[in-house]
């Protein structure tokens, strides 16, 4: 019980210390995490939507795809990517492995079919009248999409929260990707897996917090922003 | 469509401030060497010197030369002699220099079970271990640690798979330490990561000192010839380094607890730079 105790007086004392390298590590997190949402954003909301809203061949197929990868495991995506981008794979030539960017592919990657699919079962329940009205009106297919997301905003912003919490907290891509290189790829979730091997419990349960904590933060942003637009 | 891959790569390349401005080492190295601290003891003067960026990836021995055969890293420091000259011989390494060594010592419960104190060298201890079907925990990856092992049991005779309570965590050092000390198990474990976890586990040393246990650690570039792409100019710069009776003497001085964890290779006798 004793070092579970002093590992929580020690973890508020590293946080409030506002030690550099602890700071780096909960920003390559938040850094990461964000650019990784955007691209799984720009990408798996138009999809979503195309999928949700449009009738085509196959659509059910591929709805039930995106739901099946999204339990696809963090490792497994890792790895695939790692064969890619490592030297000896058909992208070996950019030198990716070991770099933020390869993590921010990897997270994109994993919170791509999470938004896409989330967004999907969304738009299906939407009623489709705004669209259908603003087609009326004259609006060309482009600007009845931008209505239309308008109007489903709020379901779509639900997907976007759970790409977050998804890749704010995820390991295995991070690691297999990232390496935990100190100031540079390491972030919480690999942090707290190094200080956990070296028996450093005090780190872990800091960084632990302060995942929580920021994801609280981001999370009433995420709120705030819903509200406002409501 | 590759066009637009890689246009697309470069941009998020941009937007996550990839750094261009200062040179990258990339060095794949153990578990134990990393998680001790010494590198982080050694690598800011060469850093400050060379003006680069060392980009340590920790991973298991066989792990580490992986990296260097793909070309994924620069240089690797690692602790297997025999794969270490495999690694050399195809040609994949270049200017291997020995840099230092520990040894490896057996921890087990302080009530030893198995009775391996009064052993005559390791092998008897490992067949004490699997006559009383004591629990062994093994790395069970592919790291110099584990390879050790396995050359115990070849010369014990004894197949690990036969021994009754063998686990293999397939994790790093420190972390197989631990698991261990959960299970008051055996293991083997080289001398400065026990020295680190000393206060946070219960096993202490049964057997040591025995020529067999010695662990050497060597660094090698990879060839340039394999990996035109690789900064084998950067990387014989630390080789230089990691031998330089400068830094030998700082890998020499490194303490944990009071605890010197590695005997350096290079420095002369009464030399301290």
């Amino acid at each position: 019980m004793e070092y579970i105790f002093s590992g929580f007086k020690e973890a508020v004392l590293i946080i409030f210390s506002l030690n550099p390298e602890f700071l780096y590590i909960v920003w390559t997190s938040i850094k990461v995490s964000i650019l990784a949402l955007l691209l799984a954003v720009i990408v798996g909301v138009p999809v979503g939507i195309f999928v949700g809203l449009v009738k085509f061949r196959g659509r059910d197929f591929v709805a039930v795809v995106l739901n099946t990868l999204m339990s696809m495991p963090t490792v497994v995506i890792g790895l695939l990517v790692y064969a890619m981008i490592s030297r000896r794979g058909p992208l070996g030539g950019v030198g990716l492995l070991y770099t933020v960017t390869a993590m921010v592919i990897g997270q994109a990657i994993l919170a791509f079919p999470i938004v896409a699919a989330l967004v999907v079962a969304a738009v299906r329940n939407h009623e489709d009248k705004a669209l259908r009205l603003a087609r009326v009106l004259g609006a060309s297919p482009f600007d009845a999409y931008l209505t239309y997301i308008s109007e489903a905003r709020f379901s779509i912003f639900a997907a976007v929260i759970a790409g977050f919490g998804r890749v704010f907290s995820e390991i295995g891509i991070s690691m297999m990707l990232g390496g935990n290189i100190r100031f540079y790829t390491r972030n919480i979730t690999t942090a707290i897996a190094l200080e956990t091997a070296k028996g450093r419990f005090g780190i872990g349960i800091a960084l632990g917090m302060v995942l929580l904590a920021v994801a609280f933060i981001l999370n009433t942003g995420f709120h705030c922003f819903q509200k406002r637009s409501v | 469509m590759m066009k637009k891959m890689f246009l697309a790569i470069a941009l998020i390349r941009v937007f996550t401030f990839s750094s261009y401005g200062e040179e990258i080492l990339k060095l794949a190295t153990t578990t134990s060497t990393y998680e001790t601290g010494l590198l982080d003891h050694v690598l800011p003067e060469f850093e400050r010197d060379h003006n680069c960026k060392v980009h340590v990836i920790s991973v298991g021995t066989g792990k580490a030369i992986e990296l260097g055969k793909n070309g994924d890293v620069d240089v690797i420091l690692v602790h297997a002699r025999g794969a270490e000259d495999r690694f050399v011989d195809a040609g994949y390494g270049l200017g291997r220099r020995d840099v230092m060594y520990n040894d490896f010592v057996i921890a087990g419960p302080q009530d030893d079970p198995a009775g391996i104190r009064g052993a005559n060298d390791v092998k008897e201890a490992f067949r004490r271990i699997k006559k009383m079907g004591s629990v062994f925990v093994s790395r069970g990856d592919d790291s110099g640690t584990y390879k050790k092992e396995l050359a115990i049991w070849r010369k014990t005779g004894i197949d690990p798979g036969t021994v009754k309570s063998y686990l293999e965590t397939g994790q790093g050092m420190n972390q197989t330490l631990r698991i261990a000390d959960e299970k008051n198990a055996y293991c083997l474990v080289d001398r400065a990561s026990y020295v680190f976890s000393k206060n946070m586990v219960r096993l202490i040393v049964l057997a040591e000192n025995d020529p067999i246990l010695l662990n050497p650690y060597g660094v090698i570039a990879v060839s340039p010839d394999k990996h035109s792409h690789v900064n084998y100019k950067l990387a014989t710069a630390f080789i230089e380094w990691l031998v330089s009776p400068r830094c030998q003497s700082m890998i020499g001085k490194y303490k944990v607890d009071g605890n010197i964890l590695y005997h350096p290779n290079v420095v002369s006798e009464g030399r301290t730079d």
